[in-house]
């Protein structure tokens, strides 16, 4: 298939007008919303905050939610696209593999069980949680005699998604004090999260990006299989490792950080494979930039859509994404069945 | 050759082996049992004899009150709903022929949520009672399962149903359903919110006579309905083209068993909520025990079916006395891992 932008020009400038575009959703992020706030205030916020309710607002909630959504989404697309090149499976994404499931079960627990409030631990539960449920699924998609194949990969991820959160709601319904407040981040969303509690979980974000860049030639090699790969000198189970230690870094933090949010991780790495083509080196970046701004636009029209009533991100996404999965499932279905 | 029971009269006719006779008798006799044990255990303990000694009529007065006042009906509902939607995921597996199928998996369940959380949701004085009839919550959740199993028969009339696609149309239903219901939760009355979540999950905490007399005419009307049309399940488990060679029109039945199929969810989950697995384990087991010639296997799921739920229920309320922990968790604790076993067994199929 030839990709929308076929010449490094044309992808540098589809970069660079990610970047922007990223940037302008960003400022409208900040000054859209109940209530409106106009762009030089946003400015003056910044240069001389003068402690009225307007820089109040920007400055508490509106920049800190930003940030975390374009963190989370980068992270999302990213990990995303890490796990439809490991597993060769375009619909494989964090939500879809039980990832999302996992990191939720592990916090439910810590928060249940053991009172944890602090963000660093329930991070770090987040981490376990991933993890364990990526080794589960990957285990049991690639258990029995013909290996791992897309189908078995996502039976099992929702044989496990179904388990966890049948286990979350029960932990859940058992601890109804927590549940009002736990409710509202179980669906996904980047409000009321203050910038002190998300900070942690950056650097692990960043270092997952930067090890994903690190990894993109390689992963293009692993693309063509991996007896080509080994033929051609990478070490496959080193790369695959290192995958997912990407996968686990980036779709358990942005877990942590703002709830399980769904499709960005499948919707967002396609669109840009049809903008861009397989080539990882392109592909990791544009997830990073675009990923970001799907997530700001989620957020921003789940302000403005309902007066006075918020949609968490986490409804949008799925709103905006389920046609294009029920899409992608009538495209490949049929050749995969 | 094995030893068979036939009963033809016109336009009916069954077969049953005699062994899965004797297998559902068995089975039967379970159930009862179940429902005793769990009629008694609460509280305050019921000896099984005691209770068997109340629904014959003989028991004290005070065994009497506590039993049917406030046992018996959540027993009902979970006896009911458990075969519902046993039956329901047993007439899936036929009519998809994929072995993996059930109302949960591929949605349907999902459906019926968003609806009756809807209802729960809007149609409520913001305390504890609803403002329109009881009635209307398993139409409204039979519409909500309609409306998804409409949109999943017009996407496959194209290319049809393979059982790769059915699981990530399902999966991307089953997304895209949460999603409503999270938003209809988070916009009604926060008070809700706990309730709707325990209804999510399945559980039949707080069933009562009311509930119990809705569902039962959905079940009295339907189950016998679709034993009725076994023979024609039979058929179509054998594909397209055989069954459209014994004459039979495949593509009316099809329809028939799908809104038959939804009918039976619908009215599950209006009360019961969204108790998973039931749909794909019991008519698996079912299977095991009676083979598959639906004479025999619906009424097996149906009997499984209800042990299962019942079970569920029983432990969930006595595990953590303090506590209620919903059914529906029980279920995808047991379910899931034999889920994952089915699916490392089925590696020659798929």
């Amino acid at each position: 298939m030839k990709e929308l932008a076929y010449s490094p020009g044309w992808k540098w400038t589809g970069l660079i007008g990610g970047v922007l575009l990223v940037g302008l959703l960003m400022v409208v992020s900040v000054s859209v919303g109940i209530m409106r706030i106009p762009f030089d205030v946003v400015i003056d916020s910044f240069t001389n905050f003068n402690g009225s309710n307007q820089h109040l607002i920007i400055q508490t909630t509106r920049v800190p939610r930003t940030l975390i959504a374009v963190m989370t989404g980068g992270s999302l697309a990213i990990a995303g696209a890490m796990m439809q090149a490991l597993t060769r499976n375009p619909l494989a994404s964090p939500a879809t593999l039980g990832v999302n499931a996992g990191a939720s079960l592990f916090i439910v627990i810590g928060v249940s069980f053991w009172g944890m409030t602090g963000i660093s631990s329930l991070v770090s539960l987040g981490f376990v949680g991933a993890a364990i449920a990526s080794f589960a699924v990957y285990f049991l998609g690639s258990a029995g005699r013909g290996g791992l194949t897309p189908i078995k990969l996502t039976l099992a991820g929702s044989a496990i998604w179904a388990l966890f959160s049948s286990l979350t709601q029960g932990l859940l319904i058992m601890n109804e004090k927590g549940l009002e407040e736990l409710l509202f981040w179980l669906t996904g969303s980047v409000e009321g999260r203050s910038l002190e509690l998300a900070m942690p979980v950056f650097p692990f974000m960043v270092a997952g990006f930067i090890l994903a860049f690190l990894l993109s030639r390689a992963v293009n090699i692993l693309m063509m299989g991996d007896d080509v790969a080994v033929g051609l000198g990478v070490k496959t189970g080193f790369i695959k490792l290192m995958g997912s230690v990407v996968i686990v870094l980036l779709a358990g933090g942005a877990v942590a950080v703002a709830g399980p949010i769904v499709f960005v991780g499948l919707v967002v790495p396609h669109m840009v494979r049809w903008a861009v083509g397989t080539d990882h080196r392109w592909v990791f970046p544009y997830c990073l930039v675009y990923g970001a701004a799907m997530l700001l636009v989620a957020d921003i029209s789940g302000r403005l859509i309902m007066n006075q009533q918020e949609i968490p991100v986490g409804v949008m996404t799925a709103l905006i994404g389920t046609p294009f999965f029920i899409y992608l499932a009538m495209r490949n279905g049929g050749e995969r069945a | 050759m094995k030893k068979m029971w036939s009963w033809r009269v016109k336009g009916f006719s069954m077969l049953v082996e005699a062994k899965a006779l004797w297998t559902l008798i068995i089975l039967a006799a379970i159930a009862l049992l179940v429902v005793c044990v769990s009629v008694g255990v609460g509280d305050m303990y019921i000896a099984p004899q005691d209770v068997l000694k109340v629904f014959l009529g003989w028991g004290n007065a005070y065994h009497t009150l506590v039993v049917e006042t406030l046992r018996l009906p959540r027993v009902l509902i979970a006896l009911l709903s458990g075969a519902g939607l046993a039956v329901s995921g047993a007439i899936l597996q036929a009519v998809i022929r994929n072995p993996l199928a059930s109302p949960d998996l591929i949605g349907i369940t999902g459906g019926a949520t968003v609806a009756a959380v809807a209802v729960l949701t809007f149609f409520s004085d913001g305390a504890t009672s609803l403002v329109v009839p009881l009635y209307w919550v398993p139409l409204a959740a039979f519409g909500g399962a309609m409306v998804v199993a409409l949109l999943m028969y017009l996407l496959s009339l194209q290319q049809g149903i393979t059982p790769f696609r059915l699981i990530l149309l399902g999966i991307g239903f089953y997304t895209a359903m949460q999603a409503f219901t999270n938003l209809v939760i988070l916009l009604g009355p926060e008070i809700r919110a706990v309730q709707s979540k325990t209804w999510i999950t399945g559980s039949v905490y707080g069933s009562n006579w009311e509930q119990v007399m809705i569902i039962l005419p959905w079940m009295a009307i339907f189950l016998p309905l679709i034993f009725f049309f076994a023979r024609h399940l039979n058929v179509q488990q054998l594909g397209d083209q055989v069954a459209t060679g014994l004459g039979g029109s495949v593509h009316r039945d099809r329809v028939l068993f799908l809104f038959l199929s939804t009918a039976l969810t619908g009215a599950s989950v209006a009360f019961a909520g969204g108790i998973s697995f039931v749909g794909l384990l019991a008519p698996h087991a079912a299977r095991k025990l009676v083979g598959s010639s639906y004479g025999a296997l619906l009424p097996a799921s149906a009997l499984l079916g209800s042990i299962y739920v019942m079970l569920a229920d029983l432990l969930g309320r006595t595990l953590y006395a303090a506590h209620e922990i919903p059914a529906g968790v029980f279920t995808a604790v047991i379910g899931a891992p034999y889920f994952i076993y089915l699916l490392i067994q089925s590696r020659n199929r798929t």
